[in-house]
């Protein structure tokens, strides 16, 4: 079972991305679990998402303490949340940042990757909403999904114009990834 | 009787329950001083004055309980409250 | 007895746990929803009420209100009338209903809640615990509670079998928790319309509230015939007893989906120490069993599903050759310091020949989370039991002493 925790500021779609990730892996053919971090969340607070993605179903229903991966949406995060908090040493911590995985001096052993979600959601989706974006770039770094499942999930849940853009940065996004790995 | 589940039964049982016996003094019409104005049956607390075909109201004394409420209000002095024989 | 459950992941989908029960009251295609929204509960009443605006609910009136109180009042007349109802709430909105809760069962009106459970203020808390249903346990509703969404949506259907059959006319809660079950995204079998049409018939009562042919419904009982009435009502649970595993039956022959009648067992065959739990914990509590068993430790689980009617010889008949038994609870009742499963076990094997050990835990109030490592503890705890006997009966767990 494979634990993913995403780190955002309420308003930013993090409990919609964990959602999307749940909703890909159970595309490729994997049972998957999402949830928000229960608190009582307000634009722009720091907030969680969660989701686990198993070979077999998930029982489990505790909290998840020590991701295999975490996402942050927002490097500004890191002045106020442990982002790294519990993250396994053969994990992946994946920044939306300008600035390369170097930059960030962080308390853990896992590898940092950084993407610059931002700039790619402007070019292509024309406005700074990252979520989806940072799903392509968990998929290129972690391998742990097909991007396809997550664009098709993105269109489903943002069917027309929206939902293709989001794909084209989703994409632009997981090429990148891989490319660096 | 049985009861059923719910406490269901039937609607209006409380016509069985008689409770005009309760009276002391009973309500006793004038029909030459009654102008049919409503009054007695509108106010009566127990439903006990019915109209009649003719347009005058007489008493249920089955429910009337002797209250004297519709002596006190008619406006023309109409009813009148007598001791009961029993 | 434990069953095989076949499920179609071509027929899953993944969706939010509350979307999932309002599809599932959908299929069961009630004739009046009335509901207050509030946390963690409103995404089944939005969802409903998306349902209606965009006309997927035919025949079903939905009536906004200003409080819980009036929610299930509208029901009284609602179901009395001979209409199928639904209403969903939690924590404070459940605390409002305590008197109309009374009426609903006395009156024998087989309504059916998701309740949605929170914990319940002061302190305010918008997080899970069982406080809120467990505090209603004597007011005469079924109470069913769930393991996960597949779980509770399904039960949604097999309530309205319960509550409407005329040897039982009770109505039920069904119980998921707040936040962990209402609010998680998994895969899922939505209740199928077509399967719900044949297992769920429409709503048949033998006495209708009609201006037409009046009757009194709750009629005023004075000391004569008061007690008869508690007496029925007391007979009727004990026939849900025998119901709820009937109908948990049926709808696995039909939907092939089983998650327990009264209870459900997980590897308690040969088990030395039983763990008893409600809700969304078993799973965890599953996944910590499968590790323990790897390492050699006899651990079981006993599942409840049915808190009222209480299952006390199904209870009794897997505890009995265990070495210790361990309760959990997301309640408690203050002045006594025990949970209430585990009060209500206790008490239920006093006058038998059933004598293994007992141990309560109260854990999980107000959202706490419950870690694997918390599950391990206790158990750890038990097999000391085991050798030493019970030190502490019942006490809290988890508890944060550098706050005390």
């Amino acid at each position: 079972m494979k634990e993913i925790r995403i780190h955002g500021r309420g308003g930013q779609g993090s409990v919609t991305a964990a959602e999307l990730l749940a909703v890909a892996a159970f595309a490729d053919n994997k049972f998957s679990q999402a949830f928000p971090a229960f608190g009582v969340e307000r634009r722009g607070a720091p907030v969680q998402a969660f989701t686990r993605i198993s070979d077999a179903p998930i029982r489990l229903r505790s909290q998840i303490y020590k991701p295999d991966y975490v996402i942050v949406q927002d490097s500004t995060l890191l002045e106020v949340v442990d982002v790294a908090g519990g993250l396994k040493d053969d994990g992946i911590l994946i920044i939306n940042s300008e600035f390369g995985p170097e930059t960030f001096k962080l308390d853990t052993k896992a590898r940092i990757m950084t993407v610059n979600a931002t700039k790619i959601a402007l070019d292509i989706i024309g406005r700074p909403i990252v979520n989806t974006v940072l799903l392509g770039a968990f998929a290129g770094a972690t391998g742990e999904i097909r991007p396809g499942s997550i664009m098709d999930a993105v269109r489903e849940r943002f069917p027309g114009k929206v939902g293709e853009r989001n794909s084209e940065a989703i994409m632009e996004a997981y090429k990148m990834m891989e490319a660096s790995i | 009787m049985k009861i059923l589940p719910g406490g269901i039964c039937d609607a209006g049982t409380t016509r069985v329950n008689k409770t005009g016996g309760w009276r002391t003094f009973k309500p006793v019409y004038d029909y030459d001083k009654c102008i049919k104005c409503k009054l007695c049956e509108l106010l009566c607390p127990d439903s006990a004055v019915h109209p009649r075909d003719d347009g005058y109201f007489e008493f249920d004394y089955d429910f009337c309980k002797g209250c004297g409420i519709c002596a006190n209000e008619c406006p023309k002095s109409a009813i009148t409250m007598v001791l009961e024989e029993k | 007895m434990p069953r095989e459950m076949n499920l179609d992941k071509s027929k899953m989908v993944v969706v939010e746990g509350s979307y999932a029960v309002a599809h599932a009251v959908k299929a069961c295609r009630p004739n009046v929803i009335s509901a207050y929204p509030i946390t963690p509960q409103t995404h089944i009443v939005e969802d409903l009420s998306q349902f209606m605006a965009d006309g997927e609910i035919p025949n079903c009136e939905y009536i906004n209100v200003e409080s819980e109180f009036s929610a299930l009042s509208a029901l009284v007349g609602a179901s009395a009338a001979g209409a199928r109802c639904y209403s969903a709430t939690t924590s404070q909105g459940l605390e409002l209903m305590h008197e109309v809760l009374f009426n609903v069962s006395g009156m024998r009106l087989p309504v059916v809640m998701t309740i949605v459970n929170r914990a319940v203020s002061a302190p305010i808390s918008i997080w899970n615990d069982h406080q809120d249903t467990i505090s209603q346990r004597d007011t005469g509703w079924i109470q069913l509670y769930a393991e996960n969404i597949q779980e509770v949506s399904d039960m949604t259907a097999q309530a309205y079998r319960i509550s409407e059959d005329r040897d039982i006319l009770m109505p039920s809660m069904t119980c998921m928790d707040g936040f962990i079950l209402s609010h998680v995204y998994e895969p899922v079998v939505l209740l199928e319309q077509d399967l719900t049409d044949g297992f769920l018939p429409a709503y048949e009562p033998e006495h209708v509230l009609d201006p037409k042919n009046p009757l009194t419904f709750g009629a005023f009982a004075d000391p004569n015939y008061y007690t008869e009435f508690r007496y029925l009502q007391e007979q009727a649970m004990q026939r849900a007893l025998k119901k709820i595993e009937d109908v948990a039956n049926e709808f696995y022959d039909i939907y092939g989906r089983y998650y327990g009648g009264l209870i459900d067992e997980y590897r308690t065959d040969d088990a030395e120490i039983i763990i008893m739990a409600m809700g969304s914990v078993v799973g965890t509590i599953k996944d910590v069993i499968d590790k323990l068993r790897d390492r050699n430790v006899k651990a079981g689980l006993l599942k409840i599903r049915s808190f009222r009617p209480f299952p006390a010889e199904a209870i009794k008949n897997v505890i009995r050759d265990a070495k210790v038994v361990v309760v959990l609870d997301k309640n408690i009742t203050l002045g006594l310091n025990e949970g209430a499963l585990f009060t209500e076990t206790k008490s239920t094997l006093y006058n038998t020949d059933v004598r293994v050990p007992i141990i309560g835990y109260m854990l999980g109030h107000g959202g706490r989370d419950i870690r694997i490592e918390t599950i391990e503890r206790v158990i750890d705890e038990a097999t000391e039991v085991m050798k030493t006997g019970i030190r502490i009966e019942s006490q809290f767990t988890d508890l944060r002493e550098e706050l005390l």
